[in-house]
């Protein structure tokens, strides 16, 4: 069992995030984070879908998926061979006199405060999840208020799309 | 020219080639059955006692013919009665398209009357659904529609309309059915693995399934079994797709299939799969399946590679080109050894006769004596359904009608009402009595409709499979099992309209069976048989083919 980041292209309209979310849960397939988007073409949203499992239930999720038609293209990214990042936004409780510490620490991980009130700030965070997991592990004990991150969004690395994948359903 | 949306929906339909509608109206699709009330000369509207009769008669006819089978109904509960037989559809992999109305647009998601998510209902039943709220995308989805029903592994489609939206006009321009032409990708990586393993098997075994059927692959998958020499098991769908008086056909493969397949399974240095997808019914314990033999598994459904057991190599595509193509890149062999072994196991274990009074099994033979070869077989769900796969010698694909996947009780008599339809012949349904009671108000629609259907009711006053299960699973616990029923099936009979027979001792078969297979319309057969009886053999639920009960006094 470890972590597969799924990429979909999909099309863009109401329920597909139904079906897609429905088939992990009827399945029983994991699903870590889920984040999607509008893309360049309106027509399209794209989906990057974090999933644990072993690699078979792992190909037997990407090839169900591919079954749905609201399904364009689907395949798995290789660590590897992905950029991959996450955004957080966390609003830390942090008393004017602490403040500074909290910059110091905001300086070192890159993160940006973007809000601020007498008894709190709100931080910026890209990066991947083990670098917004290891922020939050420093700003917890001054207490987190509340927080969201969007889950991972992946590209793979070089000049290819998912859009140059061949498609098993246009082979039958 | 402008139109209306539901004129829209029945012109559509009417391009898409479809002869019968199945279904029921109501508020919300009222618009719609207007307009094939206009086409009535075009499209024959069958109406049944019950929406669930009509989802199984399109499916039934779709069987039958390999079209897209059409069942339409109303909204809220209208729609929420085809479910099952969506769901039936799905599992059994039969093309069909379910049009249900819904309320107006402005009205939808405010718990209107007889308002239901119809499409959010069937997302996991369906291959694909859609809700139509604009008129002028309605003529493209449907023909969409048909394209995913018949295309690529078939399935079951549903188009939710808004009331407002079959009022709607627009513009409407005529369009001539897309044709399915399956294609066969002979580049795949894993294709010259299967052709390696099949050409070195020394005991071949194929495990054929509903695609066979599907795809229209009888002549090729006997073609190819006579070029490899190898013998032939059958999944429960795969029933008819080579004929079972076939010198290669051994029987049933599962787990109530033939005692001589489970000894040939394991005796087979290779299982070839074609068309089948290794369901838990053939496969007890998955990760068992053959485990010694190597494993070629042949679907057009590329999820189906892996799912449940692992392949050693893969073909993926439609059965009938994959075949053809596997053929052609073999070289014709030579299994007489094996096949002879084969055919031994079979003749090893003979299916156990059953009854005291009335054996079923001598009814199901006598029926297969006095059918002709494309005589079609319907089934409800229960030990009468396995007694006809084991005994019936299915000659011809599409003859066998049965829910194999989601094991509806309640299926038959809508789906043999479709099959009576698409075929113009007499269609012989076995059910069971709890079965029957399921969807006994669709004997109406047959007697109304005159449909050649002759019903053997086996009548054991028991649910006989669970009550099997309680026997050997369950200490004898009888929950709820035990029906007992007072019904008069005389007296149903000619209350509905049907002719009503006896059958209750084995000296009576030739004449009763013979007497229900001749007279006009519909004819009800009660067969008495014993409560416990029992279909044998069994391999237990998730177990292998090593733990088969073939005998219970032993």
């Amino acid at each position: 069992m470890h972590k597969h980041i799924i990429t979909a292209l999909v099309n863009n309209h109401s329920g597909v995030l139904t079906r897609v979310s429905g088939l992990f849960a009827r399945r029983g397939y994991n699903i870590d984070s889920l984040a999607v988007c509008n893309t360049e073409d309106e027509n399209y949203s794209r989906m990057t879908i974090v999933s644990q499992g072993d690699d078979m239930t792992i190909k037997q999720v990407i090839k169900q998926l591919d079954k749905l038609v609201d399904v364009i293209k689907v395949n798995e990214l290789n660590a590897d061979g992905a950029v991959s990042r996450e955004l957080a936004l966390i609003k830390i409780k942090v008393s004017p006199k602490e403040r500074p510490e909290i910059e110091t620490t905001c300086r070192v991980y890159k993160a940006k405060i973007i809000d601020l009130s007498p008894e709190s700030v709100v931080a910026e965070l890209t990066g991947d999840p083990e670098k917004i997991d290891g922020f939050l592990k420093i700003v917890k004990p001054y207490g987190i208020i509340e927080m969201v991150r969007t889950g991972l969004n992946a590209l793979e690395r070089g000049e290819n799309s998912i859009n140059d994948l061949t498609d098993y359903n246009d082979t039958i | 020219m402008k139109q209306k949306g539901a004129k829209i929906i029945v012109d559509c339909l009417i391009e898409q080639g479809v002869e019968y509608v199945f279904g029921y109206p109501g508020g919300q699709i009222i618009d719609t059955f207007d307009e094939l009330y206009k086409a009535r000369d075009k499209i024959t509207q069958i109406l049944t006692s019950h929406e669930q009769g009509a989802s199984h008669a399109a499916d039934g006819y779709a069987r039958v013919t390999g079209k897209v089978g059409v069942v339409i109904a109303t909204s809220g509960p209208g729609a929420t009665n085809i479910v099952t037989g969506i769901a039936n559809a799905y599992m059994d992999s039969v093309p069909m398209v379910a049009i249900t109305g819904n309320v107006p647009v402005s009205l939808l998601g405010r718990d209107s009357f007889q308002e239901v998510d119809i499409a959010g209902i069937t997302i996991p039943i369906t291959k694909h659904n859609y809700i139509v709220k604009d008129v002028t995308k309605l003529a493209d989805t449907i023909r969409e529609a048909f394209m995913i029903a018949k295309s690529g592994r078939p399935g079951p489609v549903l188009i939710d309309v808004p009331k407002d939206v079959q009022q709607k006009e627009c513009e409407y321009t005529p369009k001539k059915p897309e044709e399915y032409v399956p294609k066969f990708d002979a580049t795949q990586p894993s294709v010259d693995d299967a052709v390696k393993i099949i050409a070195e098997a020394k005991k071949p075994l194929l495990y054929v399934g509903g695609g066979c059927i599907i795809s229209n692959a009888s002549k090729a998958l006997t073609e190819f079994a006579e070029h490899i020499d190898a013998p032939v098991a059958s999944s429960l769908m795969g029933l008819g797709a080579i004929d079972a008086n076939h010198r290669l056909y051994l029987g049933m493969i599962g787990m109530h299939g033939h005692a001589g397949v489970a000894k040939a399974l394991k005796e087979c240095d290779a299982v070839i799969a074609i068309g089948a997808r290794f369901s838990d019914r053939v496969a007890g314990d998955r990760t068992k399946f053959a485990r010694h033999a190597k494993i070629v598994h042949i679907d057009i459904d590329n999820a189906e590679i892996d799912k449940n057991v692992v392949s050693t190599a893969h073909v993926m595509g439609d059965v009938k080109l994959s075949l053809e193509y596997l053929k052609s890149k073999l070289k014709k062999a030579k299994n007489a050894e094996w096949v002879n072994a084969c055919r031994g196991y079979i003749n090893e274990f003979p299916l156990k006769r059953c009854g005291t009074n009335l054996c079923i099994r001598k009814v199901v033979e006598k029926v297969n004596e006095l059918s002709p070869a494309d005589g079609i077989i319907a089934t409800d769900v229960g030990q009468h359904q396995m007694w006809t796969a084991q005994s019936y010698k299915f000659a011809l694909p599409r003859t066998f009608l049965t829910s194999g996947g989601l094991g509806t009780m309640g299926y038959g008599l809508g789906a043999s009402i479709g099959a009576a339809l698409a075929s113009k012949k007499r269609v012989v349904l076995f059910t069971g009595d709890g079965s029957f009671h399921m969807n006994l108000n669709e004997l109406a629609t047959a007697v109304k409709l005159n449909l050649p259907i002759t019903i053997f009711l086996v009548n054991n006053n028991t649910l006989g499979m669970v009550r099997q299960w309680q026997t050997l699973f369950y200490q004898k616990h009888y929950s709820s099992t035990t029906l007992n029923l007072p019904t008069d099936y005389m007296k149903l009979a000619e209350a509905f309209g049907a002719k009503g027979f006896i059958l209750d001792k084995d000296a009576d078969i030739d004449a009763t069976v013979k007497k229900a297979l001749s007279c006009d319309g519909t004819v009800l057969v009660e067969c008495r048989i014993n409560t416990d009886e029992y279909v044998l053999p069994m391999v237990p639920p998730g177990k292998t083919t090593d733990d088969m009960i073939t005998d219970l006094d032993k």
